[in-house]
């Protein structure tokens, strides 16, 4: 069913660290080795070795330049994934039912034995998390690795998405939003973590933590601030510098 | 948003299909139409055949053609299901009221029963066509009131000026079909004069700002995700010039508007005549070139949120 289930018994999502992300790309790229091989799988490519190589990702990595007025402007690294919506519009606007939002956990999967490909879906979501299989014709998007996370196969410390569990600099967190206590939670709770377009009313579950104030550098030492160029009194040098500074 | 061929045909055409059933549905069962089988059947056959050639082209648009059926499951929540719903219920009054015109020669008691019901089903379905799009939020040029008046409106214009150019082929004068015309090209046209106008001036909510979450800042693209274009760029990332879409709003006010007005009030004033007959027809095709050049701005100019991530400024 493509209506959207009332409330969900657990909220489970991301939280994105903005502030220590450094843009490696390292979740983007495991995301796609575990789910080529995944519930979704697989994750086709269209000319891989070519000039215009395209295909499926889950997980994209932006990076932008964010000036604040506060000193030269910050780089800022985005890693851009589905947010498991509360008023999923994606699964609402699927005709066919291939689209669902799990009652017990909030996660958002399409079957992709019903899905007719009419893209729709993709259109409905704000954040660009639905990208479209050529090879099959279907929908894929982002799983919240629900073949790992549930996986009793796996180690109790490895069942998580495998973009948290790769990420080299503990940027991504995985956990119940639901769940006060959770780890998702508390980190949301102390860092001021937000939503992203909340304009648009779809009340995504995963949040960003905003990059941190810029700190004072260094503590007043009585440094000059800047340095002059030495330059030459006399001789040649001299000359040369006076003739090229005129 | 990415203007493809298939949606771009689907919608003009079974909107045109639509709007000439509808208006054979009303004025039939009114008696106003002639009862000649031949009429009935030429302009069900017209209205029915875009219609059908349009739901034909958007299954193209698929990417699993074969699975189309599933499509009508989702009507509790889905404006395409409704849509898909609708489209396949329409043909069932119409089916009649083409039955008892063709065959029998009679548009009235039940088949005109019929005809009013396809009126209203095919209304209904151009609304659920235009729902689509009006109710998707990540799209401001879109997701606003003007869409659905534009979408019935245009359909119903279309639809006049094919039943009027039919009649005059026939021969015949139906007075009130052909001032019809000119009173739905007016409409049609002012609706759409105040959509351009709306997102002309209004952009949505959503700015590059709250798409990453950090407040009162400039945000300017550094690196891009990706070194090639991807399914988002190439479906929803198209941009058209700001100087082409003006040339082409010309083209369709100039096509769709002003001279099929100019030709159906020539053709509402020498109706019975030869002048009369190519007026009506000639308004017809420039409409149809006309419709097309709207159709192509109304995806051409809709900006989706997720350019936001892409170095739009504003959607
Ligand atoms: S992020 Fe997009 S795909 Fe994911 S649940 Fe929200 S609307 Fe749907
Ligand atoms: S593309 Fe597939 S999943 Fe998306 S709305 Fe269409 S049928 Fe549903
Ligand atoms: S949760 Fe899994 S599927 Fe989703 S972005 Fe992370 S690795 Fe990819």
């Amino acid at each position: 069913m493509t209506s959207l289930p009332q409330s969900t018994n657990k909220r489970l999502g991301l939280v994105i660290d903005l502030d220590t992300c450094v843009g490696c790309h390292a979740c983007a790229t495991n995301c796609k080795e575990w789910n080529t091989g995944g519930h979704m799988a697989p994750l086709t490519d269209q000319n891989p070795y070519g000039k215009d190589p395209d295909g499926v990702w889950f997980n994209r990595v932006h990076s932008f330049e964010v000036d604040r007025g506060d000193g030269p402007g910050v780089t800022i690294n985005f890693p851009r994934s589905c947010m498991h919506c509360d008023n999923a519009a994606c699964v609402t606007v699927c005709p066919t039912g291939a689209s669902y939002k799990r009652a017990e956990d909030g996660i958002v999967l399409v079957n992709t034995d019903k899905c007719i490909g009419c893209k729709l879906c993709s259109w409905a979501c704000p954040y660009g998390a639905r990208e479209f299989d050529e090879d099959e014709g279907v929908m894929k998007k982002c799983t919240l690795c629900i073949d790992r996370i549930y996986n009793e196969t796996l180690d109790i410390e490895d069942r998580q998405p495998a973009c948290v569990l790769t990420c080299p600099v503990g940027a991504r967190h995985y956990g119940d939003f639901n769940d006060p206590n959770s780890n998702v939670s508390k980190l949301v709770a102390e860092r001021a973590g937000r939503p992203l377009m909340p304009e648009l009313g779809y009340n995504p579950t995963n949040r960003y933590l905003p990059p941190r104030a810029r700190r004072v550098d260094a503590e007043n030492i009585g440094a000059q601030s800047r340095l002059d160029p030495v330059s030459p009194r006399k001789g040649f040098l001299s000359w040369v510098d006076n003739a090229l500074s005129r | 948003m990415h203007p493809a061929f298939s949606v771009i045909f689907f919608t003009t055409s079974s909107g045109a299909g639509y709007g000439l059933l509808a208006l054979m549905g009303l004025f039939g069962a009114a008696g106003q139409l002639p009862q000649d089988r031949w009429f009935g059947l030429t302009g069900l056959f017209i209205a029915l055949g875009l219609v059908s050639a349009g739901l034909l082209a958007s299954m193209l648009h698929l990417g699993r053609p074969e699975r189309a059926w599933r499509a009508m499951s989702q009507w509790r929540s889905s404006w395409l299901a409704r849509e898909g719903v609708l489209a396949l219920a329409t043909y069932v009054p119409a089916g009649i009221f083409a039955i008892g015109w063709v065959f029998l020669e009679n548009t009235s008691g039940l088949f005109a029963l019929m005809g009013v019901l396809s009126t209203v089903m095919a209304l209904l379905t151009v609304i659920a066509t235009s729902m689509i799009y009006r109710s998707l939020k990540t799209i401001h040029q879109w997701n606003n009131c003007w869409t659905l008046p534009g979408y019935v409106t245009l359909s119903l214009m279309t639809g006049a000026l094919l039943l009027s150019a039919l009649l005059m082929v026939f021969g015949e004068q139906v007075r009130a079909v052909h001032g019809l015309v000119p009173v739905a090209i007016v409409v049609a046209w002012i609706v759409k004069y105040v959509y351009w106008r709306f997102i002309d001036t209004t952009q949505s909510l959503a700015t590059p700002n709250s798409a990453i979450g950090v407040d009162g800042a400039s945000v300017k693209p550094l690196d891009p995700p990706h070194s090639t274009e991807n399914y988002l760029l190439k479906e929803m990332g198209f941009q058209v010039a700001r100087k082409h879409a003006t040339k082409l709003r010309l083209i369709s006010i100039a096509t769709l508007f002003v001279l099929p007005l100019v030709l159906s009030l020539i053709a509402y004033m020498g109706v019975g005549g030869m002048i009369a007959l190519i007026a009506a027809v000639l308004a017809v095709m420039l409409a149809g070139l006309g419709i097309l050049a709207e159709r192509w701005l109304f995806f051409a100019e809709a900006r989706h949120a997720v350019n936001l991530y892409y170095g739009a400024e504003s959607v």
